[in-house]
């Protein structure tokens, strides 16, 4: 007997028992619905036709439970994939076709990777018979790719496909977070197989991550932070990826251990910036104290952080005096870059949790008196103003803007995404954010182009919120093409270029180390980029007068649409303080220090990046 | 406010590998996946992070649990051997890495096919240092001995040299294999 035969309405729960024969296609959006999926972001290809079809078959008779949002360029959807995820803490999802479509959407792969987002990228391929055979649209994509996703899968078995949807879900979202792609060929999308639910699949792999940190080194680490005399928490993504209740735990030991905080680009959020004991960002662009801070104090509480290049500066000379405490989910992180002297494996907010325990099981009181004398030396590097700039000109001061910018939109429910370059470390200085999940940057990668479309990921998760992209001239006409999503769906993000008609950051290694030499930097034959907004549909603004500034902003955030606000800065603009390449911490150049900074830099250093 | 800088001192971490550590072989053993690509993912990530590869040999070992062994050796810094054990484990096809070398009940094996030419007293000699190295000869012309051989990579290297002035021809080698002593599996 079939099941058809054999189901009546008085034994549901028999028939349901059953496994539903769906098509590889059906199964895709199947699986995408029993994750909890309510947006992904794709572009249509012959190679994942059966896939939209299923889509669109969902949506008829399921209405709009998953949205697709089609991107201009399949580097979008990767990037609109990391804002959703990053500002909701779910995956982000990208649907792509074979050949160009994957190729495409490889830099937003690479992005997520580096900068540990959960992702699931699902490329359409070549039927299997076909592949290997050089087939049009035909690209190797899981060799392509398997150096620049956490897993990946290429779908020869229609009766796999259940098990890997489900696998890379929970390969996508645990331990560190990172893309999985599956490739899936086009005739596996025609077959047919039985589904099963994301409890029904066994997973083939031996794939556990730990989570829970070794209790004993936990204690000695509470023990070492209680007997400290000049700590410092210097904490990264790890913290914001370990959702709010990392932050939380964050905020509550560091108040118990009276310890000063700084964090890294990507870890921006977690730690108030309106908080006392909040020294700025460390690194390369950080600030004087928060730098001067990591290179004298005796413990380093890493959380979440991968002592990466930007941050250490020097490695022989980063911070001689001080044992060194790492959390982190990912062990290879640990002593990868820098010698720690206690190295604990596991998520930030169940060993955030575990130290507040252990300070209170072991009694651990903070040394007060020791931690005033600290904060006495941390005040006098804070008078410094390490961030001040020369004000009162006829030119908007980027600085000034970026001020204004947050001065305006604090008191608003505001998610912050950017470019990449002098835009991205201005924002980074001056926007000053208060919770995890509101900073959307790529920080590993540096990819310019993703703050566009990351914006679009973010205001379709956070659609009541404001969402303002900071960008340069140079780095949003990388992505510009997402204006036309962000017009068809209706999404009002706000792009807040700083236009200096220069590759800023280029600009300024070109003028430190280079000698002036302006290769290939300055932004010739830029559009009218208010005409440019108005020809997609947008609202454009442009502002050059340091006294419109703020009602133009203002303009900028009262319309209700999409708006390109070309804001017209000081060209010459250097983004200060620095350490500059192959320099310890306790070797910032400041602004007024900048005359010299040729001279500062040695030849070794003129070698780094 | 410069220190003088010893060029010697890693400067970025771009200049870790100038530190001046020790390197040395490291044997690892992997349980991984047997699945397409997971050698290309050991491999990738040895390439991708500049690591080396003395010897590689892969093989299916259970065909019930689609597991393959995979045997790696490697040189580097204790710094960089624990990296490379690290970024192994973090592969979601590998199950089990194993640092045969640092373990006391490691053992290491090779296999060898050695082809010597030669005839008069070298050929005599070359069979007589056979016998000493217990290699069996797996073919015989008039004028050449195919030999086969097994045991520690450095018994092997012994062998080759001493074949080398006889008339060797040719070599081919597995790679190291390895497994560890004792009732307990990997």
């Amino acid at each position: 007997m079939t099941a058809q035969q054999t189901a009546n309405p008085a034994a549901p729960a028999e028939a349901a028992a059953l496994p539903e024969h769906l098509t590889g296609a059906e199964m895709v959006v199947r699986a995408l619905v029993d994750q909890g999926v309510e947006v992904m972001f794709g572009y249509p290809g012959g190679a994942v036709l059966p896939i939209y079809d299923a889509l669109f078959q969902d949506n008829e008779a399921h209405g709009p439970r998953l949205r697709h949002i089609l991107v201009r360029h399949e580097q979008g959807a990767a990037h609109a994939a990391e804002g959703y995820a990053r500002s909701t803490g779910k995956p982000g999802v990208v649907l792509v076709t074979s050949g160009p479509g994957a190729t495409n959407a490889i830099t937003g792969i690479v992005d997520a990777l580096m900068d540990s987002i959960p992702m699931i990228v699902l490329t359409g391929q070549v039927p299997t018979h076909l592949i290997g055979t050089d087939a049009f649209q035909e690209a190797d994509t899981v060799g392509i790719t398997r150096a620049c996703t956490k897993h990946n899968y290429l779908v020869k078995d229609v009766r796999d496909l259940p098990r890997i949807l489900h696998e890379a879900f929970h390969i996508a979202t645990s331990g560190r977070p990172g893309p999985v792609l599956i490739d899936i060929p086009k005739d596996v999308q025609f077959s047919r197989g039985d589904y099963q639910g994301p409890d029904e699949v066994v997973f083939g792999h031996g794939y556990a991550p730990r989570t829970k940190g070794d209790p004993a080194r936990i204690a000695e680490a509470a023990r070492l932070i209680a007997g400290a005399r000049r700590p410092i928490f210097y904490t990264g993504g790890g913290v914001i990826n370990a959702g709010p209740n990392a932050s939380a735990l964050l905020r509550e030991f560091a108040a118990m251990t009276g310890a000063p905080v700084t964090s890294t680009l990507m870890g921006l959020g977690a730690f108030p910036a309106a908080d006392p004991a909040w020294l700025g960002m460390v690194g390369m662009h950080g600030t004087f104290e928060a730098n001067n801070a990591m290179h004298d104090c005796d413990v380093m509480v890493c959380v979440g952080a991968r002592f990466d290049d930007r941050v250490t500066g020097r490695l022989d000379a980063f911070s001689p005096g001080s044992k060194k405490i790492h959390i982190d989910i990912d062990a290879s992180s640990i002593n990868k870059n820098v010698r720690v002297d206690i190295g604990i494996v596991g998520d930030a907010a169940s060993v955030l949790e575990d130290l507040i325990a252990a300070w209170k099981a072991e009694g651990c009181r903070a040394n007060r008196q020791a931690l005033d004398e600290w904060w006495r030396q941390i005040d006098g590097w804070r008078a410094v103003q390490c961030l001040r700039y020369a004000r009162g000109g006829e030119t908007i001061k980027p600085q000034l803007a970026i001020e204004r910018l947050y001065a305006l939109t604090r008191d608003r429910d505001t998610y912050i995404t950017t470019e990449v370059g002098q835009h991205q470390m201005w924002a980074a200085q001056f926007y000053r954010f208060q919770e995890p999940n509101r900073w959307m940057t790529s920080g590993g990668l540096g990819t310019m182009g993703y703050g566009l479309p990351a914006a679009l990921g973010v205001q379709l998760a956070h659609p009541e919120s404001l969402v303002v992209d900071i960008a340069g001239e140079a780095s949003i006409q990388m992505c510009i093409q997402e204006m036309s999503t962000a017009v068809q769906y209706g999404l009002p993000v706000k792009i807040f270029i700083l236009n200096n008609e220069w590759m800023g950051m280029v600009r300024q290694w070109q003028e430190l180390l280079h000698g002036q030499r302006y290769s290939h930097s300055y932004s010739e034959s830029l559009p009218d980029f208010v005409k440019l907004a108005e020809a997609y549909g947008a609202k454009g603004l442009r502002c050059s007068d340091p006294a419109e500034l703020d009602e133009k902003i203002r303009e900028m955030i009262d319309h209700p649409g999409p708006v390109i606000f070309d804001c017209r800065v000081e060209k010459s603009e250097n983004c200060l303080p620095m350490i500059p390449s192959g320099k310890a911490h306790n070797e910032m150049i400041l602004p007024e220090e900048l005359e010299n900074l040729g001279s500062v830099i040695d030849d070794a250093g003129r070698k780094l990046v | 406010m410069t220190d003088p800088v010893l060029p010697s001192q890693p400067a970025s971490a771009y200049d870790l590998a100038h530190e001046t550590e020790v390197e040395s072989l490291a044997t690892f053993a992997l349980l991984v996946d047997n699945e397409a690509g997971v050698l290309h993912r050991v491999v990738g990530l040895f390439a991708a992070r500049g690591y080396n590869i003395e010897s590689l040999t892969v093989a299916e070992t259970d065909r019930k649990s689609h597991t393959s062994r995979i045997t790696v050796v490697t040189r580097g810094a204790p710094h960089v051997l624990e990296q490379i054990e690290a970024q192994l484990e973090k592969v979601v096809s590998v199950r089990r890495v194993h640092d045969v070398t640092r373990d006391p009940n490691g053992v290491e094996r090779e296999l060898a096919l050695i082809k010597v030419r030669g005839a008069g007293a070298d050929r005599v000699e070359a069979l007589r240092v056979a016998e000493i190295f217990r290699a069996r000869v797996i073919d015989t012309t008039s004028t050449s001995f195919v030999f086969e051989i097994t045991g520690a990579p450095g018994k092997i290297d012994s062998f080759v040299e001493l074949m080398r002035p006889l008339g060797l021809v040719e070599l081919s080698r597995t790679g190291v294999l390895s497994i560890e002593r004792g009732a307990e599996g990997m």
